[in-house]
């Protein structure tokens, strides 16, 4: 299902606003005994921005984000919010709260008082509460279930709940741990979309940590992909996606082919490439900067950029012949798995634009091809 | 270093509060008293009161710790004390035996009961446990006595001419002791089975395992702590038992706990009685820290 | 079909095994004669003979007290005990703290009852506290080995609430003693309950710790059953142990019925929850606070 992104609509339209910077990490390290969990890491958050942690499990996404809610202390370095440094605060003195990934609602109060916990705590009079409280049932859409026990409520609607009560003492930072990972697919999407929707109206800067690289791309400005306790990239969804900078960022966005190489031309407009897997060199359109000593290179393309036709194209560069190793039909698109003639098999994407048109089957002789700009070519 | 200082900072002064008060009361009821029966084992028996001597004395500026071994001499010479002993062990060792082989189906067949069933169960054998230990002995008694109800009914159906002398041997405190001690033999169990995955002995018959074969090969080996615990929880106090060898036991019955008794309030002795003490402990000491590392890993749910 | 397995039949075997024996014991409580093996018809005579007994109400009455004055310190203590080894895991000390809170589940009652009075005289001689044991030393010795119990049980539910209830409240900002008494201890309640229950009942049943700490004019009931009970098989104490046996019974059926009505209002509401959200899935793990297991202690 689309979920209209607004990230992606920023992208396209170009962010114009003057960015400020609302959370520093400045260099944290934590370390459990002898475990790493987060490895100097060094990023800025900016006001306005939602902002997504994503790495497997053990990648440290969750302990930095337990860090900036004030759950784990860093073993070094220091977290700055605003410009003021909370590295040695408690969770309750930070203006940061957190939606938890089971939502953590108070299974004995009902849903006004689930709400309501947070501003007690601020010592805020009975009327200025139940106005806040109305204001936040009505803002998750949830002012007829006020009443109910967290046990009575669905799991989308406790999910409202547990975001209604985290923005209710308007915090600086809002932190969201897997916010969807409690849902089933289907509620997902539609969460995704209310959730942006929600936390763009009211305006709050946003973290969230996820494994999920789609909802990170669907919610997301900005992505950090972590992975053993660093940051391999930081960047938006577009650029993630398109420009990897490592190998390990492209395998784990999405599905990629990757090539290694050497650099045997070497240009300023241009540069080839020679892999073994590939007859053909492959040529990228721009200069690459490799070491005299080191010419080793990886390139890597995407699925969906790599074309299968059945006639020879008629290009120098970046083609091969191949023959289909199998084919896997997904409805919306195909995806053809070719082996090349070195014994590599590289996968292409091949939308089903057609009902039933006449497509290369089982055995058959094909090429693969792609455009000069259609991949990257990687250093690590 | 650093994660105590983190939970430090977020227990304010309450941190040492919350570990020391628990802490400070068990060191002081629990730990220092086994000290002190140490110490104790150590004096010489005295008409005064406290009725023994001090180990250390404070004269002349010297501190003179006399340790008087012949406590434990006098225990290792008379044959009644090695006897006690192994009668106690031997006593724990076949009715946690018993228990097992009884407790056991009973904890499996609560644990594949259905739910609300369960719970009806598990009360019907947890309240004789918030009943007196001293009753349910007691009704014992009026069954297994000569004229009791047991003899009554087996002469009335012609099984025995003369009553069987049940109550005051070795078989009326092995009843005893089963009876007393079953429920916490079942509980740990129940625990331990209600946890299993049901769908490990489906995917065992899949692979052609016979039911009999998955409850030794399975089901067995998985309940391993329940079964350390529940036999812990019954061989461990079994060992000093007092109430159910002194009413249900006769001459013949040589228990620990009850010779220690007797030592202590008939005879007065407080250092012997403490000297038999130390040495029980020291003989439980291993099946206690099996007992607790066992807890500690069904506590971290560690197979 | 329902097929009655090997298990079933001993299942049904050890509960009349239990059972047997208590029955016969209520039946005879009620035995006119004064011989307890001959039945003599029923009477009440034994029940009203108890009234005029003021020996054996008055130790009635004084283990009642020491039994509620236990139920509430084990219950503080046990908590803080098992709150620290569940909350509170880095600490110097902490394996010893451990075997401390459960040794006394398992430690013979002779060698702690020995071991305390001990501690209680050499204190006395010492420091001149506690000038004279009773029903103060009753509690002392009770409490420390009910909180075992009671932390064996609290901790198992400790364990498995969800850490990040905890978590969210301290992150809406309240300070760590708010979100045990606002949030911690609400969850725990039942657990409490429980542990308030068992102490209440095992400090009511225990013999052997108070006949070591007890002192002169500080005789409990089990003393004076023990006492009564070494010679022999006695009407009158057929008739109080009945009595002990009903209320239990009756304690026994009470949780029994609160546990069953928390069950069906559960199932209720999630029935509600789905009726309504059409489409939606729930995602209602079971509810581990109806485990029937959480009832059972550590026992």
């Amino acid at each position: 299902m689309a979920v209209a992104s607004s990230a992606y609509k920023k992208v396209l339209e170009g962010d114009q606003q003057p960015k400020e910077v609302l959370v520093k990490i400045d260099r944290v390290t934590k370390k459990f005994d002898e475990t790493i969990a987060v490895d100097d890491v060094s990023l800025t958050i900016n006001k306005g921005e939602i902002f997504a942690l994503l790495g497997g499990s053990g990648s440290g996404k969750s302990t930095l984000l337990r860090m900036l809610a004030g759950f784990e202390r860093p073993t070094e370095g220091r977290i700055y919010l605003d410009g003021e440094d909370i590295t040695d605060l408690p969770p309750y003195e930070r203006p940061i709260n957190m939606m938890f990934q089971s939502y953590a609602l108070f299974p004995h109060m009902s849903v006004a008082d689930n709400i309501a916990f947070g501003l007690k705590q601020d010592k805020m009079s009975r009327l200025e509460i139940d106005a806040r409280v109305a204001e936040m049932l009505k803002l998750v859409q949830m002012s007829q279930y006020a009443k109910r026990k967290p046990h009575q409520l669905s799991g989308g609607q406790r999910q409202r709940v547990a975001l209604a009560r985290s923005l209710a003492k308007s915090p600086k930072l809002l932190l969201l741990d897997e916010p969807m990972g409690a849902l089933d697919k289907k509620l997902r999407s539609q969460m995704q979309l209310e959730l942006v929707e929600i936390i763009e109206r009211v305006g709050v800067t946003c973290v969230m940590v996820t494994h999920d690289q789609e909802e990170a791309m669907t919610m997301a400005q900005r992505i950090a992909i972590m992975h053993l306790g660093w940051i391999a990239q930081i960047g938006s969804p577009v650029d993630i996606y398109e420009t990897p900078t490592s190998r390990l960022v492209c395998e784990f966005i999405g599905n990629v082919n990757l090539f290694d190489g050497q650099v045997v031309e070497d240009a300023e407009g241009h540069a080839l490439i020679d892999s073994p897997d590939l007859e053909r060199n492959i040529f990228v359109g721009h200069g690459v900067t490799t070491s005299v000593q080191d010419k080793s290179i990886t390139y890597a393309i995407r699925p969906e950029k790599l074309l299968v036709t059945t006639e020879q194209p008629t290009c120098e560069y970046n083609w091969s012949r191949g023959t289909v190793h199998d084919i896997a039909y997904l409805g919306g698109h195909s995806v053809f798995h070719v082996q090349l003639p070195s014994g590599k098999i590289v996968q292409s994407f091949v939308a089903n634009a057609e009902r039933r048109g006449t497509r290369p089957t089982w055995d058959d002789q094909v090429y693969v091809w792609w455009e000069d700009d259609s991949g990257v070519a990687l250093r690590s | 270093m650093n994660i105590s200082r983190s939970i430090s900072r977020r227990l304010p002064r309450g941190r040492h509060f919350v570990i020391g008060v628990p802490f400070i009361w068990l060191f002081m009821f629990f730990l220092l008293p086994f000290i002190i029966v140490l110490k104790i084992s150590f004096a010489e028996a005295e008409v005064s009161i406290p009725p023994y001597t001090d180990v250390y004395t404070w004269a002349e500026d010297k501190i003179s710790l006399v340790l008087n071994l012949s406590n434990y001499i006098f225990l290792s010479e008379d044959d009644l004390y090695l006897a006690a002993y192994l009668g106690s062990l031997q006593m724990a060792f076949f009715s946690t035996l018993l228990c097992l082989l009884l407790g056991y189906p009973m904890a499996y067949a609560i644990a594949r009961a259905d739910k609300e069933m369960q719970l009806v169960y598990l009360l019907l054998i947890m309240m004789p446990t918030w009943t007196a230990i001293l009753i349910r002995v007691y009704a014992w008694m009026g069954i297994l006595s000569n004229n009791g109800l047991l003899n009554g009914f087996l002469q009335s159906i012609g099984l025995i001419d003369t009553p069987l002398q049940i109550l005051n041997t070795n078989i009326a405190v092995y009843i005893g002791v089963v009876y007393s001690y079953l429920p916490f033999m079942v509980l740990p169990l129940y625990a331990n089975l209600v946890k299993h995955d049901q769908s490990l002995l489906e995917a065992a018959a899949d692979l052609g395992s016979s039911t009999y074969n998955s409850f030794w090969k399975i089901t067995v080996p998985l309940s391993k702590n329940g079964i350390v615990a529940g036999c812990m929880l019954v061989f461990i106090p079994v060992v000093g038992e007092f109430v159910i060898p002194e009413l249900l036991g006769g001459p013949e019955t040589l228990m620990i706990g009850k010779v220690l008794w007797q030592e202590f309030f008939n005879n007065r002795d407080w250092p012997v009685a403490s000297a038999l003490a130390v040495v029980m402990l020291a003989i439980l000491m291993i099946p206690i820290i099996l007992f607790n590392r066992n807890q500690a890993k069904e506590m971290e749910g560690r197979p | 079909m329902k097929r009655y397995s090997f298990s079933t039949i001993m299942l049904w075997v050890g509960l009349l095994f239990i059972y047997l024996p208590m029955l016969i014991l209520v039946i005879y409580s009620f035995n006119g004669s004064r011989l307890v093996t001959v039945w003599g018809g029923w009477s009440l005579k034994w029940y009203i003979g108890l009234l005029d007994n003021t020996q054996l109400m008055n130790a009635v009455m004084r283990s009642l007290e020491i039994a509620c004055y236990t139920a509430v310190a084990a219950v503080a203590l046990g908590t803080l005990a098992a709150f620290v080894l569940t909350r509170v895991t880095h600490f110097k000390g902490r394996t010893l703290f451990g075997g401390l809170v459960t040794a006394p589940l398992v430690m013979p009652e002779v060698i702690t009852g020995l071991s305390l009075l001990l501690l209680f005289v050499a204190m006395a001689q010492l420091i001149g506290w506690p000038a004279e044991r009773g029903i103060l030393t009753i509690w002392i010795a009770h409490t420390t080995f009910c909180a075992a119990y009671v932390s064996v049980v609290v901790s198992a539910r400790l364990r498995e609430l969800d850490l990040s209830i905890e978590e969210a409240a301290m992150d809406l900002g309240a300070k760590p003693w708010k979100v045990f008494f606002l949030i911690t201890v609400p969850m725990i309640a039942p657990s409490l309950a429980a542990g308030g229950m068992m102490s209440f009942a095992l400090s009511l049943d225990d013999l052997v710790l108070a006949s070591f700490v007890s002192g002169p004019g500080s005789t409990t009931l089990p003393m004076e059953i023990f006492s009564a009970v070494r010679l022999g098989v006695k009407p009158e104490i057929n008739a109080v142990a009945s009595l002990i046996l009903l209320s239990v019974s009756l304690m026994t059926f009470i949780i029994w019925f609160f546990a069953r009505r928390a069950e069906d209002r559960r199932k209720k509401a999630i029935q509600q929850a789905m009726d309504e959200s059409t489409g939606a899935h729930l995602q209602n793990g079971p509810d581990s606070r109806r485990d029937p297991s959480q009832i059972h202690a550590a026992a």
